[in-house]
């Protein structure tokens, strides 16, 4: 069922509502307002997919990487756990908690680990989160029935095939307090229901999130590939998550620079840049090129300190942002953030390509800062 | 010796039409047609055409048809007219068979067995006239990594690319060497590259002087005879290629012959003026990659890294491993030509069984540079049987990053693929060096028309594209998924790296 059974096509096709809310000061909330959120954009979907990626919710055990794995059955989970226990310390292993909802129906085994490469791995390692990357993959293409849908630190992914609303009920999300949410609701064209392909998709700890489709995707996809990456989900959404983590965390360009590579400025406005800024331009679209996003999307990419909002470059796709104090939201319609913050006044509409970002504020900058004025937000139209 | 040779043209006059201008007299460098004063009629020696149609085209009244003679042996799928033909040519002269273009046997054209996507209601498809539509490709070896710092908060370079092509249209012109065309060709070709924004290729010919304005769109080529390769043919260029094969006859050298060496061409190749240039099959510098390694890097030492270097090779059948190692060996190109690839001379033997298609060449080489991790550190160019957009946007799509397109570009010009290149009698004045014939194409025509094609091309291209939901070309590049394959067998497909429509 996790993989074998779907039709394979190219790529999943699906349109989709997205929402994200952050607090800019890491002050956590519960995921009700999300699940009101997502709720109120239904239209977006269709029931065949859902899900919520929630940020700061394992405070007790902030160090470890969290895998949330789905389960065919018994088997692929002893087999999981086989593969895990090889070369990871597990500190804590439990079912993920649900309840059971209407319009929910059969979860797959759903588990979560707390972990961290065994010290005698670790020790000779380069890099521990690309031998983490590894492991998932590993997991995801070798392990039958398993599938890793989060990794992330003090982290997690919540998601299945329903309405999202019903997906977030069903996970209990009110229970889990984060200062970082973002939600998804999935209206796919192909009929397929795979409770792995659902939003948001998760590495290490980016998720993202996605309205769209990627032209671009097959070409995306083979250059990823080249950097070790093994895209087994057949999404759009997979590719950017692999695709940021190439950029941001591997290669160490900026957020800013990372989204001048997913939705790059056209020819023509490089052309016209102070000299400088061109030549970083032309060699960012020059070298990663194949990683231009090509096709209508508007993505959510969040980790532990951000959350980001992107269109591509001619803005095929909606996307609006709002901001309340130390509340910023990202989402694909401007009803719902009005219909969780009431008080909400300040929203713009981004530029296509044009990152909007909404960064934590740590404790040292937050003594810097001024008069209450968020120093954090970038990509924001003047007011 | 009486020949066997049946004509395989018949000419036909409509004597009613004829105005006995002695048009096709004048213009048939083969001497088919004369005109007898006496009978006051036109006649034609058909044994000597080569149905070029050069005066089916200029008769000013249509009084000319010229068509395949439909006498025919009897019937043999194994001793057809052509191989009879092919015989007694060779019994009545001893020789090696000779032909000039590409191979014209019908081996698949998997071109034709490849089809585009294209987007509909899950993803909008773009219009080029009212959005922006992006051809625009730089060629030459890409880091892994590019680091960008920040200065005043604005991002500031910190890794240094090599030399880089900028080509605002992915087509180029294959490397045609002057000798083999004419200087008026030569002209045309580099005037309409500059006017494109993209570029032409010497050839193993040299450069003639009156061309070095246009250095900046000229592709230097370095082949293993060395012609005309000399400090400053170095320096004008905007890159070099080794020339190490040539689709339509790989493993063996050029030959020019002495006819063709007129004073110009011997000045600029710095050979005598008659003498036969027969460059040699291999390069006798490079008997092994690390001797190809050398020669890249001197050329790039001698243009003071400056210039990105090219590596042609014939697609054959360990392509793959061979571009993998010109890769690894520092070249920042790697051109590709199948087996349909032209020529000014080869033996038709060769030309006609050596090689493979540059279709499956290309997804191998491609593929196999993928599978090394080492895509990036070059790019890709293929040539040989290019014959239009479609083509041009299913290489690019297969992993092509730019064509080269020679045949095409001689047709643009005039020629209509007679195969007689290696005469030097080209009545369409391309692949001669005789004044009379060559001053025929005029260089503002030649240009013009070349430009044309070029930019009907790249509005297709951008149809195409847009029709996909895709606005900047290196969001197709390498991207099979867009492809499908017709009518092909899975082993195929494999090699492709395409899935069969439907699929």
């Amino acid at each position: 069922m996790l993989r074998g059974a779907r039709v394979r096509d190219d790529k999943d096709f699906s349109g989709c509502s997205i929402f994200g809310m952050m607090n800019l000061r890491g002050e956590k909330f519960n995921g009700d307002p999300m699940i009101t959120a997502i709720a109120n954009m239904k239209e977006r979907s269709n029931g065949l997919g859902g899900g919520f990626a929630a940020y700061g919710i394992y405070p007790q055990y902030a160090e470890l990487y969290c895998f949330q794995l789905m389960y065919d059955d018994q088997a692929a989970k002893e087999e999981t756990e086989g593969y895990l226990k090889d070369s990871f310390s597990l500190e804590g292993a439990e079912v993920i908690p649900t309840r059971s909802c209407e319009g929910v129906s059969d979860p797959p085994l759903l588990w979560r680990y707390f972990l961290q490469p065994r010290e005698s791995i670790a020790c000779d390692l380069e890099d521990v989160d690309d031998f983490v990357v590894r492991a998932v993959m590993h997991i995801n293409v070798f392990i039958d029935g398993a599938f890793v849908f989060s990794s992330g630190k003090d982290m997690g992914v919540f998601k299945g095939v329903g309405f999202p609303e019903d997906v977030g009920r069903f996970f209990r999300l009110d229970e889990y307090e984060g200062y970082i949410w973002v939600a998804h609701g999935r209206f796919p064209t192909n009929t397929q229901a795979w409770w792995g392909g659902a939003h948001p998709f998760n590495i290490l700890d980016w998720s993202v999130v996605h309205n769209g489709e990627i032209s671009s995707y097959g070409i995306n996809m083979r250059h990823l590939e080249m950097y070790g990456y093994k895209c087994t989900l057949f999404t759009d959404t997979e590719v950017i998550a692999y695709a940021v983590d190439l950029l941001v965390r591997r290669h160490g360009l900026s957020i800013e620079d990372m989204s001048r590579v997913l939705a790059a400025p056209l020819w023509s406005e490089i052309d016209r840049m102070p000299a400088r800024e061109r030549e970083a331009h032309v060699a960012l679209r020059q070298s990663y090129g194949s990683l231009l996003l090509n096709g209508p999307f508007s993505i959510i990419i969040s980790n532990r300190e951000q959350m980001i909002g992107l269109t591509d470059r001619i803005r095929l796709r909606p996307l609006v942002a709002g901001r309340n104090g130390d509340f910023m939201y990202i989402s694909s319609e401007e009803a719902p953030m009005h219909l969780v913050d009431d008080t909400l006044k300040d929203t713009w509409i981004p530029h296509g390509g044009v990152p909007v970002v909404a960064e934590l504020i740590k404790p040292a900058a937050r003594e810097e800062e001024t008069g209450g004025k968020v120093l954090s937000i970038s990509g924001a139209e003047p007011a | 010796m009486k020949s066997y040779i049946l004509p395989q043209y018949l000419v036909e006059r409509d004597d009613y039409r004829c105005i006995r201008c002695e048009v096709c007299a004048r213009q048939c460098a083969f001497d088919v047609h004369w005109y007898d004063e006496e009978e006051d009629a036109v006649f034609a020696d058909e044994s000597k055409c080569v149905g070029c149609l050069r005066c089916v085209t200029l008769c000013p009244t249509n009084a000319l048809v010229v068509r395949h003679n439909p006498t025919q042996i009897p019937p043999n799928a194994n001793w057809t007219g052509e191989v009879l033909r092919n015989i007694y040519r060779q019994a009545e002269t001893g020789g090696v068979l000779l032909t000039g273009m590409g191979c014209d046997k019908g081996y698949p054209i998997y071109w034709d067995r490849i089809v585009l996507d294209a987007s509909q209601v899950t993803n909008p498809s773009i219009d080029p006239l009212r959005e922006p539509m992006e051809l625009r490709t730089y060629l030459g070896a890409k880091p892994d990594v590019v680091k960008v710092g920040r200065k005043g908060g604005k991002p500031s370079l910190e890794t240094r690319l090599t030399p880089q092509l900028r080509l605002e249209t992915p087509i180029m012109f294959s490397a045609i060497s002057y000798g083999a065309i004419s200087y008026n060709a030569c002209e045309s070709l580099a005037r309409a590259a500059t006017e494109m924004g993209t570029y032409y290729n010497t050839g193993e010919g040299g450069l003639h002087r009156n061309l070095y304005k246009y250095g900046d769109h000229t592709i230097c080529q370095v082949a293993s005879g060395r012609f005309g390769v000399h400090a400053d043919y170095l320096e004008v260029a905007a890159a070099l290629e080794i020339k190490i094969g040539q689709g339509a006859k790989p493993g063996i050298g050029g030959h020019l012959p002495g006819e063709k060496v007129s004073a110009e061409i011997s000045r600029t190749r710095m050979i005598p003026k008659g003498t036969d240039a027969i460059s040699p099959a291999p390069h006798h510098d490079i008997y092994s990659i690390e001797d190809l390694a050398q020669l890249i890097y001197a050329l790039k030492e001698a243009t003071h890294w400056e210039k990105p270097v090219s590596v042609k090779i014939a697609a054959v059948h360990n392509s793959a491993a061979i571009a993998s190692g010109i890769v690894r060996a520092g070249a920042d190109i790697v051109a590709l030509d199948g087996i349909r690839g032209g020529t000014g001379a080869a033996p038709t033997m060769i030309r006609d069984n050596v090689g493979i298609p540059i279709e499956l060449a290309l997804a191998a080489v491609d593929t196999r540079l993928r599978e090394e991790g080492i895509r990036n550190r070059a790019s890709v160019v293929v040539a040989g049987g290019i014959r239009n957009s479609s083509d041009v946007i299913k290489a690019i799509a297969l992993g092509a990053d730019a064509v080269y397109i020679g045949t095409a570009a001689l047709v643009a010009m005039g020629c209509h693929v007679c195969q007689k290149c290696y005469t030097g009698k080209c009545n369409w004045g391309i692949a001669t060096q005789d004044p009379y014939l060559s001053k025929r194409l005029n260089p503002d025509v030649g240009t013009r028309r070349l430009v044309n094609l070029l930019t009907g091309w790249s509005h297709e291209i951008m149809e195409m594209l847009g029709g996909m939901g895709i606005n900047a070309i290196e969001s197709l590049r390498g991207n099979r998924l867009r492809l499908r394959g017709v009518g092909l067998t899975q082993e195929e497909l494999d090699i492709l790296g395409i899935k069969h429509a439907g699929a």
